[in-house]
């Protein structure tokens, strides 16, 4: 072994061999588990506990949010796809699958807005009762990160028209992809315990 | 690789940095170091004033020299700030200057997300006490119980500075966990496994664990009693179904690892100290290390200890007692380990050794008394008495801010290449320690007699005015011991004796380098072989198979290859946007966005900033 590191070498090997933002991404990763825990974990201390409706097996409506389900995992074959595409310097392909996953994304969103739409019609807002107060911050949120999401991916989509998107590029989206599935992930998560678990009628006390 | 994002300019440019400018566009670990240690100590010296307003208050019975309304404020922005603006900043301080050397880095792994965290304490901490100009500042206490925090009994926006502070400042500290975590695990020199880094550096690593996990657990609540004041969502309204109770179990679940993240940073600041002045190794190096791990670990097991008194049924009480008694568990290996480590010493009693014994000794103190109210019929008795108030001073003062000042008289020659004058050290620490327990000494004892915490005044007939008024005195003392470390710091900074590089004979790679340390720390990056590099470079007689590697010195011709990244002025315009459109929310939540796009346009600047002549 040699004394003299340069700082090249010092700056890409390092020691545990995970790159420094690949660290970053999990670990920040890690932190918003608990982030989201903390408002799951709201909802479900609050889901039955309003003095005034409508609950949740009133109004949520499963056969929608299944299909808008559907809809953000689709984004995330997508998005292994747009990567698989970058790393074999498939620029084109990678371009239409890296739109093709904001498109997805961008889709469940308008799902979730004609959600909340349709909820408010219906009489639930977020101030109506403390269900409807979680929910929306809890879905809210997730929603708030797929918009980050969209707009990161299509930043990074008119990037790759002005500067290309080379191999050595590949990390870029590997983040990108790392933050996109998670948050489908807890979007899973979200649609079993809120819509699935949630929806079930409490039982008569 | 984010440095390699960023720009690179050689290490010539260094030396002609100097101006405002400089500073405030710096990406460099230590001087983002020095910020940090000289705005925490800014905020500790207002936090100490607004003790002494509190103090001044309780002197005498039925005293109405500040109304009630002040001085709830008094009492909320002290602890907010000794808490969050002074220790926590202080131990980064710590992190920033420090850890790097220990590790034989030539900086952090996010150099301008560092320079980030810094910009968003400054500004956090900035919104945070602004609001004493616009119409009152929190006084809701530090813990800010809901319904107390409700519209109707809070009307002023002081609680929505209370949240929207704790939040910009909550991502501050989370860019820098996240910083330390991965510098620490990925930038090690060549041989420094996990068992021979430094304890301060392992304690950085809990530390910032804890805020990982714990900080985002804050943000929700925070959240939550923003939309519930902002727009009506009932999150904590009692009458719509809602249990008040989830504030205080969301604000201790953070608040509980919090008082840990607070502790730890001086618990590696003495374990370093010690050994130091001890002139022997740390004894039992892997028990400390593990018992802080484990302190970690348990830290988020207890929250409930702080809600005996709610209700929590008997067995939630049970078991929260029980996991509060066995965090004693670990903390006693450590105060173990550190006395094991005097033991048989050639002990020098330096200013920074006196003030590591005094952490020790006080520091017993306070954790005696909350394994006392960890039982929960004592602590029926105790709670929100002046017992209470003890108790967090004695591990707080006593410990925190007694063991981040030893690393002040520790590692200041480091930073600044020259010593702080013991005379005047000692002074100040004698004058601190028995200040210290002549204020929070006899809060025991008026806390058993029945006066509660948060009064503003009390009859005379109560009998507390005699200890209050020897409080009183101790507050003072501190005070001046304060001015004394003031006195001391000014004049070393300018005239104080040279250190040299290793004042201390020290142990560690820090003291490896010059005083203070070049920009790029390391001319070659040092080869390690064990937790005591140094020392055994120095005592090649104790160690049969370490060749000794250390290469801290100027090599000639290595500097020019060294590459540090270029100032940026992005951190500070991302900072600004996100507490301007924070501050903006309490004006009108639209108006926010003015804040936010500032913040937005500062990161796409960021992202793209060019990367410089020799990027490739
Ligand atoms: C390690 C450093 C420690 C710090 C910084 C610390 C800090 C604090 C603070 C700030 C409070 C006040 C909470 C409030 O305002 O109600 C508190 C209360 C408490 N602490 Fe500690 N503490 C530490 C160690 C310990 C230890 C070692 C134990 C027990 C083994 C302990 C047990 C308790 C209990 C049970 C309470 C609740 C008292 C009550 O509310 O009646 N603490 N601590
Ligand atoms: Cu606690």
């Amino acid at each position: 072994m040699t004394t003299n590191t340069t700082a090249h070498e010092s700056h890409l090997a390092t020691t545990t061999g995970l790159d420094h933002r690949k660290l970053l991404m999990w670990l920040f990763l890690a932190s918003e588990c608990l982030f989201f825990g903390a408002l799951i974990a709201t909802f479900l201390l609050y889901k039955d506990a309003s003095v005034v409706g409508p609950k949740p097996h009133e109004i949520l409506n499963i056969p929608v949010t299944s299909t808008s389900t559907f809809v953000l995992l689709t984004s995330s074959l997508a998005m292994v796809l747009a990567l698989a595409a970058v790393q074999r310097s498939d620029v084109v392909s990678a371009r239409f699958w890296i739109f093709a996953t904001a498109f997805l994304g961008a889709t469940f969103l308008g799902f979730q807005v004609y959600e909340f739409y349709e909820f408010v019609i219906h009489g639930l807002t977020p101030k109506t009762n403390v269900f409807g107060a979680s929910f929306f911050t809890l879905t809210g949120f997730h929603g708030a990160h797929v918009t980050v999401g969209v707009i990161w991916l299509m930043s990074l989509f008119f990037y790759s028209f002005k500067h290309g998107l080379p191999a050595e590029k590949s990390l870029d989206v590997e983040l990108m992809g790392l933050y996109w599935h998670f948050v489908d992930i807890v979007w899973v998560v979200i649609f079993t315990v809120v819509y699935l678990i949630g929806s079930l009628e409490p039982p008569a006390t | 690789m984010a440095t390699a994002v960023g720009a690179f300019g050689g290490a010539d440019h260094a030396a002609s940095k100097s101006g405002v400018w400089s500073w405030i566009t710096t990406v460099d670990h230590k001087r983002i170091g020095i910020l940090y240690g000289v705005t925490a100590v800014t905020f500790f010296l207002i936090g100490g004033f607004e003790a002494l307003l509190i103090r001044l208050q309780l002197a005498e019975a039925e005293s109405t020299l500040i109304a009630a309304g002040l001085f709830n404020q008094l009492f909320t922005m002290h602890a907010l700030t000794m808490i969050f603006l002074a220790i926590m900043p202080l131990g980064a301080a710590f992190f920033n200057f420090i850890v790097p050397l220990q590790i034989g880095a030539r900086d952090v792994a996010f150099p301008r997300l560092n320079a980030l965290s810094y910009w968003l304490f400054l500004f956090g901490a900035l919104l945070l006490n602004s609001s004493f100009i616009f119409g009152g500042a929190p006084d809701v206490g530090w813990f800010a119980y809901a319904n107390l925090t409700a519209l109707e009994y809070s009307p002023s926006s002081a609680v929505d500075f209370f949240a929207l502070g704790m939040l910009v400042l909550g991502v501050s500290s989370l860019a820098a966990a996240l910083n330390f975590i991965i510098t620490i695990l990925n930038m090690r020199a060549p041989g420094m496994t996990l068992m021979r880094m430094p304890v301060f550096t392992w304690m950085t690593l809990v530390v910032s664990f804890l805020l990982v996990f714990a900080l985002p657990i804050l943000t929700v609540g925070l959240v939550q009693l923003l939309f519930w004041r902002e727009f009506g969502m009932p999150f904590f309204s009692a009458e719509a179904g809602a249990d008040p109770l989830l504030w205080q179990h969301i604000f201790w679940l953070f608040g509980h690892p919090e008082v840990y993240i607070l502790i730890l940073p001086a618990m590696g600041i003495v374990s370093e100290i010690l050994p130091t002045y001890s002139r022997k190794p740390l004894f039992g190096y892997s028990t400390v290390v593990f018992a802080g791990v484990a302190i970690g670990f348990m830290g988020f097991a207890v929250w409930a200890h702080h809600m005996f008194t709610v209700g929590l049924g008997s067995i939630a009480l049970a078991a929260f007692s029980a996991s509060t008694m066995l965090i004693a568990v670990p903390t006693g290996i450590k105060i173990f380990n550190w006395i094991a480590t005097l033991w048989g010493g050639s002990i020098q009693f330096t200013t920074a050794m006196l003030f590591a014994l005094g952490f020790v000794a006080l520091f017993v103190i306070g954790g005696l008394s909350g394994v006392m109210h960890a039982s929960p019929p004592v602590d029926t008795q105790q709670q929100d008495t002046y017992f209470v108030v003890a108790h967090p001073h004695y591990v707080l003062f006593g410990g925190s801010i007694m063991g981040l000042f030893g690393g002040i008289y520790y590692w200041f020659p480091k930073m600044t290449g020259r010593l702080l004058s013991e005379g005047w050290g000692k002074l100040h620490f004698w004058l601190m320690f028995i200040g210290m327990n002549v204020t929070f000494g006899p809060m025991h004892l008026v806390g058993i007699d029945g006066m509660p915490r948060r009064i503003n005044t009390y009859d005379e007939s109560m009998g507390w005015e005699l200890l209050n008024q020897i409080e009183t005195v101790g507050a003072f003392i501190i005070a001046l011991s304060v001015v004394v470390f003031l006195v001391n710091f000014f004049k070393s900074v300018k005239s104080g004796e040279p250190a040299g590089d290793d004042p201390w004979d020290g142990r560690t790679l820090e003291w490896s380098i010059a005083s203070p340390p070049p920009e790029y720390n390391f001319a070659r990056i040092p080869v390690v072989h064990s937790n005591e590099p140094l020392w055994d470079q120095k005592h090649p007689e104790l160690k049969h198979d370490a060749p000794p590697v250390i290469a801290g010195g100027a090599d000639e011709g290595a500097e020019e290859s060294i590459h540090m990244p270029n100032p940026s002025y992005w951190p500070i315009v991302v900072a600004f946007g996100t507490a301007l459109a924070a501050g903006l929310v309490i004006v009108n939540p639209w108006l926010a966005s003015i804040g936010a796009v500032i913040g937005v346009l500062g990161i796409y600047g960021w992202v793209f900033e060019p990367a410089g002549p020799e990027h490739h």
